[in-house]
């Protein structure tokens, strides 16, 4: 807890998990405010104003799904919910009620530190968007409305297009279905195929093996991401 | 991080555990017993009180009568009084015993003043007694006091010594109920003292019987009734101790009382005879109605009458029979054959000799066809019955329309004779005028129109055709013989006409209630589940009896909800809701139409097949009407078989549950022996390179690193493991739905692809999916999820490198995915058991608790799929998953509209 780096707001009511987190960033220069319940992280948030929050749903004294609507109120700090597997549902309302991203536990150091890096580098970037986005083979020129794959030219349909800098814009992060729905489709959308259609188009001119993609990947039940870096 | 289950504190559970207990237990009842008012029941009754409550017992006064007497009142002193409940009626306000307040209150023992009483109209029930009974089945002790001309079967007894009719009675099953009857005694002389000292209250409408009833030898005979009834109590409990202590029985009990209950008002005296001649036999006893099918149904009063007089011969313990036959003698004889009853009690007939040579006497003919049967005839009431008013039949209210129509007839019949006389000379019209009455009779179906008729005619006849015409005048007597054969037809006929109208009405009601009865039984044959049971019998209730009804079903034992209702959607009010609940909670009627909160418009029947209430019926007649006896025996016999087929469907969902709780413990016993293992080796890892880390010993930095890898892993493992239990126990349980989505395959095999990477590192994956499929209606979670296991299955029991192929393809209207290996295969016969739940293949070592396979067939049967494994003739294994293909919807759409700049993603 030392310098001037991000401040963290974890709300996780287990101890050992929060031991971990503490230790794993902390290392990493992070630092760190702890809140077990609901009410503890209602309090201290405003006081601290973090710049991140890391937050279990599974509270003892209430929702973390309202917790989030709430903060969102008044707080443009990154959220990341923290969720086991089989909760997809839960996942998706935290992401629709405004958190940012989501980590399945168990998790790793390096899943949750680049969680939290493509989260802060989103909420401190300028208005602005960066013209063009890289990833691996994949170019996209934004403001040009140009795609390129190892340099070779891509064409895409204009909704296939409107998908793909959606995620370009929100790259690392992930998007539910019904986020990409309504940005794409209009707010009165609901078909979630019409997005799966389109991505599935995608991967065809963009991935080397459609059936294995290393770029835009599926998160089951939640919805896409499109990785910044390819590992 | 899971919330706090919802489960009852320890001493939640025991107060309701011991709250059944007290309820189930029999709750004592004491009654103090004395001949007339003034003995001092109710002093007694408080001398005992206090005496209880200084022993420390919670003993609450409910309802007692002090009348002002200072020697009672001061009893009454320092003992808990539980508040009246205050009912306005009329503009009075009557204050009343408060029973829910009894009920919330739960002393020990309530005293309870005047069992006979009645109570104030807007109470629960309209009699003190039912209180009583409701009190005691909730386990609260009650003490009352009793006259004894309040004993229904003693009542006409007491009205014959007394003069006075006594109209409060209670059923005497209530005081054979008493577990104890005190009888409280004094000298007639000591009464009369204590009559004239003003010591005994009498209420006003009392005084002016005072005379009748406070006479010297009254009180004697009332006495000598009380000691005799309680001398028949000791008997009673003299012979339920020798039964209970296994002395042999000192009275057959071989006899059995059959009694004819008709319409006739003397026929209740005749019903309390029947009783004590029972009473006195420790007999059973039958009481039986006959419904003669050859002759026109009751009248309604008549029939008001008889349903009276067999709900008193139930409420005296009887059991109460209704039979149909062509002779009431017969159909009585063949029951009491049947039933092997040794004595028949019947009335003395009432009418006048000549009948018994019409119709035949019943009596004669029981006796003569009576056998071994004893027969006795008992005389009717000493004084004359009410004299009767004309029975008011339906059909005999002739519509004006009636007597227009015979007019009309008539005058045509005149016109027509006066036509065939003058133009064909035809000499005997009065056989015009014959047919011509019954031609009025058959068309008017109504004998007051039809005597018209006949009267009409002759009239016509005489005036027109006999000599002197056109006079009313007679020259020839003869003609008075043919008057009269023709008013004799024209009532003939009539009476015929109506007979068979009355008998066809029914015969069409028995057979319309007939149906209802034999449709519903058969819907009900076809009902898999409550909804269904509920439905069929709202339907056919709602049919043959033409008004509201709804079937309720108790949610928890507590609510009651309704699961079928005609028409749909209705909605009880409070008060019904109430008689409903009671109905429930007691097991017996209520409503409309009986003794029980009878100001609710609704009448509710319990559904019950034995023990528990299985269901309540609820069903609310328009405007005033109430069920009649006929309907409620419809009703019930409706409601017997539904309760029969509620109780079979719940019987069969027990059944499944109970399957599936088999199920699931054959699961968790085999999990206990498989699983511990499994479990414990990765947490042994686990704590062993944990500690090691610990140890500042170990220093080098490979093997700490090795040590950390391992810690990594094998919680990875533990994970695995834990996640394929709570998926296998998910699936098991029977509440995973798939939730599907339209979902194209690639994007799921990629998912699957893309959470095995680490362990697919290595290893080629060929992957074939034809570009032209369909959406599939998955679960694209649960369908990743198979082919993860599939995957996983496949990298565990293969060498390292060798390949790995999916492919897909579309065959007619299914989708087949093969996931193959190159592997040793699966042993020949064992293509069924690798989907068993924990097996893994004999000779490897590998990890895992052998879940993945089961958990991925569960999947896809959950989908209506299937999954089945083969060896490929090249050699290796192919699992085989096949999926219905359903009609995708369409496949996409542009965007509806220039969408908005999306610079912000959510919020």
């Amino acid at each position: 807890m030392t310098g001037a780096g991000p401040l963290v707001l974890v709300v996780e009511d287990e101890l050992p998990v929060r031991r971990f987190l503490r230790a794993a960033l902390a290392g990493h220069g992070y630092r760190v405010v702890e809140a077990g319940t609901v009410a503890d992280a209602e309090h201290l948030a405003p006081s601290h104003n973090p710049d991140v929050y890391l937050l279990d749903l599974g509270l003892p004294d209430g929702d973390g799904i309202d917790l989030t609507r709430r903060l969102r109120e008044w707080s443009r700090a990154p959220i990341i919910v923290l969720s086991a597997r089989g909760r997809e549902e839960d996942k998706v309302n935290a992401l629709d009620a405004g958190a940012d991203d989501y980590l399945t536990k168990p998790f790793g150091v390096n899943e949750l530190l680049a969680r939290l890096r493509v989260a802060l580098r989103h909420a401190q970037a300028s208005p602005e968007q960066p013209p063009v986005f890289e990833a691996g083979p994949l170019r996209i020129d934004l403001a040009r409305r140009e795609v390129t794959v190892n340099g070779a030219e891509v064409r895409l349909t204009p909704t296939e297009y409107r998908v793909l800098a959606l995620l370009a814009r929100h790259a690392g992060k992930v998007l539910t279905h019904r986020q990409i729905l309504r940005e794409v489709w209009g707010p009165n959308a609901t078909e979630a195929h019409y997005v799966r259609v389109q991505v599935a188009e995608l991967r065809k001119k963009i991935e080397a093996d459609a059936a294995r993609p290393r770029l835009l990947v599926t998160e089951p039940g939640v919805g896409y991401r499109l990785r910044d870096r390819l590992d | 991080m899971t919330p706090p289950t919802d489960r009852p504190s320890p001493e939640a559970f025991l107060a309701r555990v011991t709250a059944e207990e007290a309820k189930a237990q029999r709750a004592r009842f004491k009654v103090f017993f004395g001949f007339a008012p003034g003995v001092g029941k109710t002093y007694r009754m408080l001398q005992v009180a206090r005496d209880l409550v200084a022993e420390g017992v919670d003993v609450v006064i409910g309802a007692v009568e002090t009348h002002g007497r200072y020697d009672t009142a001061g009893l009454a002193l320092g003992l808990e009084v539980l508040p009246r409940r205050a009912l306005p009626y009329r503009g009075r306000v009557l204050e009343e015993f408060d029973l829910d307040a009894a009920l919330a209150r739960r002393p020990k023992i309530l005293l309870l003043d005047e069992l006979a009483h009645g109570n104030a109209p807007g109470s629960r029930h309209a009699k003190r007694w039912q209180d009583v009974v409701e009190l005691l089945s909730a386990g609260i002790e009650v003490y009352t006091t009793l006259n004894v001309q309040h004993v229904e079967s003693l009542n006409d007894v007491v009205a014959q010594i007394t003069h006075v009719q006594v109209r409060e009675t209670i059923p005497d099953s209530v005081l054979e109920r008493a577990d104890e009857i005190e009888l409280v005694d004094v000298a007639p002389e000591e009464l009369l003292q204590r009559l004239r000292e003003g010591k005994v209250y009498l209420p006003e409408q009392a005084a002016l019987a005072r005379e009748h009833f406070f006479k010297r030898g009254n009180l004697l005979a009332l006495r000598e009734l009380a000691l005799r009834r309680m001398a028949e109590r000791v008997d009673e409990d003299v012979l339920a101790f020798r039964e209970a202590h296994g002395v042999d029985r000192a009275w057959a009990t071989a006899e059995r009382v059959l009694v004819c209950v008709g319409p006739a008002p003397d026929s209740a005296r005749i019903v309390r005879a029947g009783r004590r001649m029972a009473a006195g036999l420790r007999a059973p006893w039958f009481a039986v109605a006959v419904e003669v099918t050859s002759q026109p149904p009751l009248a309604e009063d008549d029939r008001d009458r008889l349903e009276a007089h067999l709900r008193l011969a139930e409420s005296l313990g009887a059991d109460v029979v209704r039979l149909s036959g062509l002779r009431v003698a017969d159909a009585v004889l063949e029951f009491a054959r049947r039933k092997n009853v040794t004595r028949i009690v019947l009335g003395k007939p009432r009418h006048p000799r000549w009948r018994d040579l019409v119709r035949g006497s019943l009596v004669d003919e029981i006796i003569r066809g009576s056998g071994d049967i004893e027969v006795h005839v008992l005389s009717g009431s000493a004084e004359e019955p009410p004299p009767r008013a004309a029975p008011a039949r339906p059909g005999e209210r002739a519509p004006a329309r009636a007597y227009a129509r015979a007019t009309a007839i008539i005058a045509a019949t005149t016109g027509l004779a006066q036509a065939a006389r003058a133009l064909f000379h035809v000499p005997d019209v009065e056989m015009l005028f014959l047919l011509g009455v019954m031609v009025a009779a058959l068309t008017t179906g109504d004998r007051r129109a039809s005597v018209l008729a006949a009267a009409l005619a002759v009239v016509c006849y005489d005036f027109f055709f006999v000599p002197p015409a056109y006079t009313l005048g007679v020259s020839d007597a003869r003609y008075l013989l043919t008057f009269a054969m023709m008013l004799g037809i024209g009532v003939v006929i009539g009476t015929l006409t109506l007979r068979l109208r009355e008998q066809q009405r029914a015969a069409v009601a028995r057979e319309r209630r007939t149906s209802a009865v034999y449709a519903l039984s058969r819907e009900l044959a076809a009902a898999v589940d409550a909804p269904g049971v509920g439905a069929a019998c709202v339907r056919a209730v709602a049919e043959a009896f033409d008004c509201e009804v709804a079937l309720l079903l108790p949610k928890d034992r507590e609510t009651l909800e309704p699961i079928a209702a005609a028409p749909p959607g209705l909605s009880l009010g409070a008060g019904e809701q109430a008689v409903a609940q009671w109905v429930l909670e007691h097991g017996r009627p209520a409503g409309r139409g009986t003794d029980t909160l009878p100001a609710e418009p609704i009448f509710c029947l319990p559904l019950r097949t034995f023990g528990d209430v299985l269901a309540v019926l609820a069903l609310r007649p328009p405007g005033e009407r109430r069920l009649t006896g006929e309907q409620r025996d419809v009703l019930e016999s409706l409601g017997r078989h539904a309760a029969v087929a509620l109780d079979r469907v719940r019987l069969a969902e027990e059944a499944r549950r109970a399957a599936l709780r088999a199920k699931a413990e054959e699961l968790r016993s085999a999990l206990l022996s498989s699983v511990s293992h499994d479990l414990r080796t990765p947490l042994a890892a686990i704590t062993g390179a944990g500690t090691l880390l610990l140890d500042e010993g170990v220093a080098e930095p490979a093997l700490r690193r090795e040590l950390a890898t391992t810690v990594v892993e094998e919680a990875e493992r533990l994970e695995r493991l834990v996640s394929n239990l709570l998926d296998m126990t998910r699936l098991e349980s029977g509440v995973v739905e798939p939730k599907r989505e339209w979902v194209p395959l690639v994007e799921v095999v990629g998912a699957a692809m893309n959470r095995l990477d680490r362990a697919l590192v290595g290893r080629p994956v060929a992957i074939a999916i034809p570009d032209d499929l369909p959406l599939l209606s998955i679960d694209p979670i649960l369908i990743q999820q198979l082919l993860v296991n599939l995957l996983e299955n496949a990298t565990k029991y293969t060498p390292p490198g060798s390949e790995i192929s999916v492919r897909a393809a579309r065959e007619g209207g299914t989708l087949v995915v093969d996931v193959a290996d190159r592997g040793p295969g699966i042993p020949p016969g064992e293509e069924e058991r690798v989907f068993e739940r924990f097996h893994r293949a004999a000779r490897t070592g590998v990890g895992g608790v052998g879940l993945g396979l089961s958990i991925a067939r569960a999947i896809a049967q959950a989908h209506g799929g299937r999954l089945t494994a083969a060896n490929r003739p090249e050699g290796g294994a192919v699992f085989r998953l096949t999926l219905p293909i359903a009609t995708p919807p369409q496949a996409s759409k542009e965007p509806a509209a220039e969408p908005p700049s999306a610079r912000e993603v959510g919020t």
